[in-house]
């Protein structure tokens, strides 16, 4: 099969690439500010969402903590537009003579590369006391770790503490509003690309695998926590690059976006969507973003409405979202078709 | 010295409370091997019932020892019916599911109760009425002991023997017992699973209730959100202590209080949450039986 898709595997990266250039001019046509920013908001919550169900749905490991990784990713991007955003840019422009898109592209570049290096090796030392617990203790210490992130960041005088930090007023932003559409959902369509590819690999085999049975990949020589750690970190440095997307989007950064809820939110949107489908995710998310948009009327009973359809999913059908054996084989066949999806977005 | 001691008689008070939760906790991962989430929500609608009760039978214009009582009868008892029918609904029908299953519906339970609260209820902290009127009852140099603090910690401990003689000495206590030993074998020696574990609910819930009028005493700032970081640091004093274990609660109950309110005397308020999951991650790395419980093998 690579074989005979290597030609055009090529131009899907090309096609898929003008695609997302036609669809960021089309929305920058509408001239609606609060639509790019609805948009953006969905495509940062796409990113937590999948980087979750990585976690949570493939490798069977319950996070409750991945709005901290989240606000690592969202703080460390704040904190160098803010201290070394103008150094870095005079630098890229007066030193290196980058031209004035290549130097920014370049300055949010590295902040999504800091972000989310930042946001991995939190990950790592999160994970690997974390994920020798199993299920419920898992949770629960992976929520403790997200609120200590949490209020850590909190008692930074250099990032603002609990006044927050103000992203737009000190760096010339790389702006989201219009033409930052292309760069964001880029970047969304790069996350999701990664875990697919991940997940469908040799490798990504042994996470289902440590999902169904533990013991059994024990058995078979790979070591379960490293496996574990594996996805959590990746999980986590994605987790990272949505909170980048996030504190440059919105210009002001505060440790009340990355509160407990939104971990809440994100198993919401993964156990809504299914665990272990990735395009159930980026459903679940898109439309759990939207939809209090639409409607701001309704928008108090929003939390109520999630909280039972968390109760109403696992009580109607809790073992279609989990793998047993059979369902496992369904959801696979599903992923393999929601893959040969993910490629015809490409024309 | 004197400012450590005061410290130490505020964090015990406060420990009593979190001994009342967690004892819920032990309980119900005792018989279900569930975190019920939920728990730190059945707490706010103790506070909450506590509240209302309070204003509509005129609870606080007669302050004393009758008016508490009431209060808290009433609140334990519409919790325990509370916490049971939460087990009915959400949990019951997953005792078969995925570990994950219940897991996911306890969240969406607690998450529940925090926003029908706050449609409900209202937002804004509401000023809970006085049941009793604060006074310096004992003194020991610069240390004070208010009323209060001998009322939270005499009515945890007169619950906690009260749940211990349940537990140790009545029959549906030793069922209790054994459905946390084997809940299968319990079953087939003729012991109604069903009936045990939704009055360890009820049993949980009603101290979690006690726990909420007790807290609304000394602090008396009722919202619907009020349940979940005590829920939270209740079942870290349930892992500290050995979870399944009731002695276990009680003293990683009263061990989280000191600990809190030492932190936040001498540290700084702000890391007092922390302190908590700090606690949580260096017991479960370091001893996940907890300091009184027993590791159980993992069968394969």
């Amino acid at each position: 099969m690579p074989a005979e898709r290597r030609l055009p595997r090529g131009l899907h990266a090309v096609a898929l690439l003008l695609a997302l250039f036609a669809f960021d001019r089309a929305v920058a046509l509408l001239h609606n500010p609060y639509f790019s920013q609805v948009l953006v908001l969905v495509a940062v919550n796409v990113i937590l969402a999948v980087s979750l169900n990585l976690i949570l749905g493939f490798t069977g490991q319950f996070s409750l903590g991945h709005a901290g990784f989240f606000g690592i990713g969202m703080y460390v991007a704040a904190a160098i537009s803010v201290h070394a955003g103008g150094p870095i840019l005079a630098f890229l422009h007066e030193v290196l003579h980058l031209p004035l898109p290549a130097g920014r592209t370049l300055f949010f570049l590295l902040l999504l590369g800091a972000g989310g290096a930042a946001a991995a090796a939190t990950g790592v030392v999160v994970g690997l006391p974390s994920l020798r617990l199993q299920g419920d203790y898992l949770a629960i210490a992976t929520l403790g770790f997200g609120e200590i992130i949490r209020i850590v960041i909190l008692n930074i005088e250099a990032v603002g503490g609990a006044r927050g930090l103000s992203v737009v007023s000190s760096i010339p932003a790389y702006d989201v509003r219009y033409e930052g559409l292309f760069a964001v959902y880029t970047v969304a369509v790069a996350s999701i690309l990664l875990v697919a590819r991940l997940v469908y690999s040799t490798r990504g085999r042994a996470y289902l695998a440590v999902r169904d049975d533990e013991i059994a990949v024990e058995s078979l020589g790979t070591s379960p926590t490293r496996v574990k750690t594996e996805a959590f970190v990746v999980g986590a440095a994605l987790a990272g690059v949505a909170g980048v997307l996030f504190s440059q989007s919105q210009g002001y950064v505060h440790t009340n976006s990355f509160t407990f809820l939104r971990s809440v939110e994100a198993v919401a949107f993964v156990v809504l969507g299914g665990m272990g489908s990735i395009t159930g995710s980026i459903l679940a998310a898109s439309a759990l973003t939207v939809a209090p948009e639409l409607l701001r009327s309704v928008a108090d009973y929003r939390m109520v409405a999630y909280s039972l359809v968390m109760i109403g999913m696992m009580l109607l059908r809790p073992e279609g979202l989990f793998g047993t054996r059979e369902l496992t084989l369904g959801g696979l066949r599903r992923l393999l078709g929601r893959r040969t999806r993910v490629a015809g977005t490409t024309p | 010295m004197e400012a450590f001691f005061q410290q130490l008689v505020n964090g015990i008070a406060w420990g009593g409370i979190y001994a009342l939760i967690a004892l819920g906790y032990t309980m119900v991962y005792g018989v279900l091997k569930l975190i019920n989430f939920a728990h730190g929500e059945v707490y706010m609608m103790g506070a909450m019932s506590g509240y209302y009760s309070a204003r509509w039978l005129g609870l606080s214009e007669r302050p004393g020892a009758a008016s508490l009582l009431a209060a808290l009868g009433i609140a334990m008892a519409f919790c325990a019916a509370l916490g049971a029918a939460i087990e009915r609904v959400a949990y019951r029908p997953l005792r078969r599911a995925p570990r994950l299953a219940p897991l996911i519906t306890a969240i969406g339970v607690s998450l529940f109760f925090q926003n029908a609260g706050q449609l409900v209820f209202g937002a804004d902290p509401k000023v809970a009425p006085q049941l009793l009127e604060t006074r310096e009852v004992l003194r020991f140099g610069e240390v004070g002991v208010t009323n209060l603090q001998l009322v939270i910690l005499g009515v945890a401990s007169a619950l906690c023997v009260a749940l211990t003689f349940v537990v140790q000495r009545t029959r549906v206590g030793r069922a209790m017992r054994a459905v946390a030993f084997d809940r299968e074998t319990a079953a087939l020696m003729g012991v109604p699973i069903d009936r045990v574990i939704a009055f360890t609910f009820a049993l949980g819930s009603a101290l979690a209730a006690a726990a909420g009028i007790l807290v609304s005493l000394s602090n008396p700032k009722v919202d619907p959100l009020m349940g979940l970081m005590p829920g939270l640091k209740a079942f870290v004093a349930a892992v500290l202590g050995g979870i399944g274990s009731l002695p276990g609660a009680m003293l990683g109950g009263v061990l989280m209080g000191i600990a809190e309110t030492l932190v936040a005397g001498y540290l700084s308020s702000t890391y007092r949450d922390a302190i908590a999951f700090v606690i949580l991650i260096v017991i479960l790395v370091l001893r996940p039986a907890g300091l009184l419980g027993h590791a159980a093998k993992e069968k394969v």
